[in-house]
């Protein structure tokens, strides 16, 4: 959860309309970080929707003998409440994956809608936008969503998300705004408004496509936040402690103190698996910070010819 | 000419991309004399900066030298340790760039990038750095009293003549220009050709200029390199140039600029764009924008012909020297 | 100066918003929790601490919302933070004093470390472009910095204090067996507990510092003064710290005191892993027991503590570049 790291993204290297996707494709598979991250996510979205196939047991069905070691029919083990660890870990996926992936979607919108607008816009309406996204920027935005879990007791999905989605915006709200005002005096934008296009043509048809690899490591990164910030809540037993979510999972093992009385394994795989997802939304965002930025890509060290 | 203090031989720089090295100086050579003046001329993306950068061992990756050497004064730089050259930096070459806002460190007093210079060369004692610091400064007109100054602080023309100060604080031997006069307006170019020449004049280094403006340096070059393509096109006496240039290319570019006297002619542009370092043409590079080529110019590759005192690099000057009186498609 | 004020403006209303914040959200949450409070507490506390409350929460209030506004502005901004209910009858402000010294050294310390550490680590490994290090050093911290703060604190016990056993696992200091005060027992217990707490924060932050540091530093070092050091045959160590990196730093200080907010939100985690008794605790135990001004006090605090942070990186970016210095 440390905080973002992003690099400069010049607008020069935009491609404008469809061409950045193909693009991108294209790159994802040349750099080896982005490939590691796609592969890792495509494994647990297979994993979030078709769970049942490697994982047999009901998640929550406390029908087993309670604190099991290894085993060919508990992988894991299981927990102090009798239920099948794997099962545990494996059903966790989709509510991860899916708080990740619906609040780095409507985050992302959100960023989007403000950031261009405000960049648009301009004058006042850009100042009033630019204040509230900066001090949104500054609270800190975990005490935020620790104050918000608390007054409803405790957070359920939809809680979760609309708080992270309402809260997490302004990061990427900034980046994007800053590269929308770069776009405004693109040439490509003043023969549009030449040709006697109107403001929001222009934003949706010209602006908004160039931005595409931005758009797509701001979702990226949102995404990411998601990720620790709910399994964060969830672990200090602000989250639903019904919902099978690896936060959950591991917030019980934390209570039940696992790491004391030896069986870690409650402990290291739901976080390995934490951990495994947000790196590979971090992989997958470093990657594209390459790609947008070739400056940073691996360089070669020529051959040097120099005597010592 | 006697011993020149600079031999450049085959010099080839290539660019090391995903796709494969891009050659941005193909095969260029030259000499230079203790107290001559060269002028390297082209369009952007000619190879002229590149070029100046890997003279002075100043080439950062992806570009490396890919083939040739850079003897000064009988030793080859290209070869040189790295201990070795930073002997010969500032010492006996010395850089000015473009733009001095952008080359000099913007957090640091004018006072403190000299003294940096100066202590990397040798033990100077501070009244020593400070006492040839204010020379160097009076040297070309400024008070020394900005030594203390930032270079935010400093106009545009004062920013580029305390980098001109600083590169003659060893009085090199060669110093090397990369557009020096690019960010200023024209009177300011003027008054800083002026005192370059002139502090050549007083104390007899050789120089380098690179420049995209040919009549900035008609009247102070000794000799003249037209580049194209990251070829020499055409290199000779600066005057033999003007009055006489054998390369289509380079008569374009003269015939690009008004000239103050004389009949007024209508101007001429050269038209296309320069190729793609990546995608050459077979031939000739400048056949597809030259008004005069002829078939042999797309297959064939033309090497650097005599013609008087100078060199071209054009069929057409290969033939002329074979058969002066011989007319090919109507053109000699 | 027209700059400073502009920011000193920004800060005051950002503070504004949190306040704001704080006022207005336990009124808008569905399910009243105030009241849900308040009749937990309700027969253990005297009724001047439950008209504090009732100015913080608007409960049995006749007034219209704006003039509790203005009521709970005035007695917060004096500094009256109220009574803290599960450590009835402390106030807030002296239940924080306590704690805040444990998080300020845990915090200090790791950002200082993990400052240093990794702004070094991202010059050189700008500076050795293709080198081994560079090559290992984006991947391995783009990871370390996507891995959850508790995460690493749990692991961190596993392996130190439980397979061996190395350092203790909870608390600042053994309670049971120290005097706290300046002797050297102390001391070294105290580092003793707080070293793992420590690691597990600066594993986690010190990611974001190398990157960001690497980043700025390799853009400049395609910069012109920079191939114009290297003409002038400066050591090579002078131009990477004297040329480059000094110019590289500059823009992210404000970024790097702004990323305090989530050193602190890894340190409440971390303090929960490790049972440290610093303010991330307290606000934790505020949340479990429903000691919502206890809570509302520490989320305020946080706030501040980043605002400050924030001013500090700006006053020092000011000092360290002549061109601001100068202006007029």
């Amino acid at each position: 959860m440390a905080a973002p790291v992003t690099a400069e993204r010049p607008a020069a290297r935009q491609l404008p309309g469809g061409h950045a996707l193909r693009r991108i494709g294209k790159a994802i598979r040349s750099n080896r970080k982005a490939t590691a991250g796609t592969v890792l996510l495509v494994l647990f979205t297979l994993i979030s929707l078709f769970p049942g196939v490697i994982a047999h047991d009901d998640p929550v069905q406390d029908a087993y003998t309670p604190r099991l070691g290894f085993s060919t029919a508990h992988l894991l083990g299981t927990n102090s409440f009798g239920q099948d660890l794997w099962s545990q870990v494996v059903y966790g996926t989709r509510n991860v994956l899916e708080i990740a992936i619906v609040v780095g979607l409507l985050t992302t919108g959100i960023a989007v809608i403000i950031g261009v607008a405000a960049a648009y816009l301009g004058g006042v309406w850009d100042g009033v936008l630019s204040v509230f996204t900066d001090i949104l920027l500054v609270i800190p935005l975990f005490p935020l969503l620790i104050v918000i879990a608390a007054y409803t007791n405790g957070a359920n999905m939809f809680v979760l998300i609309a708080a992270i989605t309402l809260t997490g915006w302004s990061y990427t709200a900034r980046q994007l705004r800053s590269q929308a005002l770069t776009l405004r005096s693109r040439d490509f934008l003043e023969a549009a408004r030449v040709r006697g296009e109107r403001r929001l043509y222009v934003i949706l048809v010209e602006v908004i496509p160039t931005m595409t690899s931005l758009i797509v490591a701001s979702f990226l990164t949102n995404a990411l936040y998601a990720i620790l910030f709910s399994s964060g809540l969830q672990f200090v037993g602000l989250g639903d402690p019904n919902t099978v979510s690896w936060g959950t999972t591991l917030y019980w093992a934390q209570n039940e103190a696992a790491l004391q009385t030896g069986y870690p394994q409650w402990a290291i795989a739901p976080g390995l698996c934490i951990a495994a997802m947000g790196a590979a939304f971090a992989l997958l965002n470093y990657a594209f910070d390459e790609i947008g930025n070739p400056a940073l890509r691996p360089v070669r060290r020529p051959r040097r010819r120099r005597n010592a | 000419m006697p011993d020149p203090i600079l031999e450049v031989e085959n010099l080839s720089v290539d660019y090391l991309m995903d796709s494969g090295p891009v050659r941005a100086v193909d095969d260029v050579s030259f000499t230079l004399g203790g107290r001559e003046f060269l002028a390297i001329v082209g369009e952007s993306g000619c190879g002229k900066s590149t070029l100046l950068f890997a003279i002075a061992q100043l080439l950062a990756p992806p570009a490396e030298v890919a083939a040739g050497s850079v003897k000064f004064q009988g030793t080859n730089l290209v070869r040189l340790s790295d201990k070795d050259l930073s002997a010969v930096r500032w010492r006996d070459i010395s850089v000015v760039m473009q733009s001095a806002m952008n080359a000099l460190n913007p957090v640091k007093s004018i006072g403190a990038q000299f003294k940096d210079a100066m202590r990397a060369h040798g033990k100077y004692s501070g009244q020593e750095i400070t006492d040839r610091s204010a020379e160097v400064l009076k040297m070309v007109g400024i008070d020394p009293v900005h030594l203390r100054s930032y270079p935010h602080q400093l106009s545009g023309g004062m920013r580029q003549r305390s980098m001109i100060a600083m590169a003659m604080l060893f009085t090199p031997d060669l110093i090397i220009m990369d557009e020096p006069t690019s960010a200023l307006d024209v009177v300011a170019q003027r008054a800083l050709m002026v005192q370059i020449k002139e502090l050549q004049e007083q104390f007899g280094f050789a120089i380098i200029f690179v420049t995209h403006d040919m009549s900035l340096v008609s009247h102070f070059s000794d000799r003249l390199m037209v580049m194209y393509a990251g070829q020499t096109a055409e290199v000779g006496a600066t005057r033999d140039i003007f009055d006489r240039p054998q390369h289509p290319y380079t008569k374009g570019l003269l015939e690009a600029f008004p000239s103050v006297r004389g009949p007024k002619t209508p101007l001429k542009g050269i038209t296309g764009s320069p190729p793609d370092l990546a995608q050459l043409p077979p031939g000739c590079r400048f056949q597809p924008r030259c008004p005069v080529a002829f078939d042999e110019c797309l297959t064939h590759q033309p090497e650097l012909y005599p013609v008087n005192a100078s060199l071209a690099r054009c069929l057409r000057v290969r033939d002329r020297q074979a058969d002066p009186d011989r007319m090919k498609d109507g053109v000699r | 100066m027209r700059y400073a004020l502009r920011r000193l403006g920004f800060f005051i209303l950002t503070l504004w918003a949190a306040l704001t914040i704080n006022f207005f959200l336990p009124r808008l949450m569905p399910g009243n929790p105030a009241d849900a409070m308040v009749s937990k507490y309700r027969g253990n506390i005297t009724p001047a601490t439950l008209h504090q409350l009732e100015v913080l929460f608007g409960l049995n209030t006749q007034q219209n919302l704006f003039f509790q506004y203005l009521h709970y502005l005035g007695q917060v901004l004096t500094g009256n933070f109220g009574t803290s209910l599960e450590f009835y009858p402390r106030s807030v402000s002296s239940m924080i004093g306590g704690a805040l010294w444990w998080t300020l050294g845990l915090v200090g310390i790791t950002t200082i470390i993990a400052f240093l550490l990794g702004t070094g680590i991202g010059i050189v490994s700008a500076w050795r472009r293709g080198g081994t290090l560079d090559s290992i050093v984006p991947p391995v911290f783009v990871i370390t910095s996507a891995i959850p703060y508790f995460w690493v604190g749990l692991m961190l016990v596993l392996i130190f204090s439980f397979a061996v056993h190395a350092f203790p696992s909870a608390g600042a200091y053994y309670t049971s067996t120290d005097s706290p005060g300046l002797n050297l027992t102390f001391i070294q217990d105290v580092i003793n507990h707080a070293f793992l707490p420590a690691l597990a924060l600066t594993i986690t932050t010190i990611g974001t510092w190398i990157l960001t540091m690497r980043n700025t530093m390799i853009t400049t070092l395609a910069e012109d003064y920079v191939r114009m050091a290297r003409a002038k045959g400066l050591p090579g160590r002078r131009i990477m710290f004297d040329y480059a990196a000094r110019n590289a730093i500059l823009p992210n200080l404000t970024g790097f005191a702004m990323s305090l907010g989530f050193v602190l939100s890894g340190a409440i985690l971390v303090e929960d892993v490790f049972n440290y008794p610093g303010v991330g605790q307290l606000l934790l135990t505020a949340v479990h027991s429903e000691d919502y001004p206890l809570m509302q006090a520490l989320f305020l605090l946080i706030t501040v503590a980043v605002l400050l942070a924030i001013l500090a990186a700006d006053i020092i970016t000011a000092l360290l570049d002549p061109r601001t210095r100068t202006a007029r």
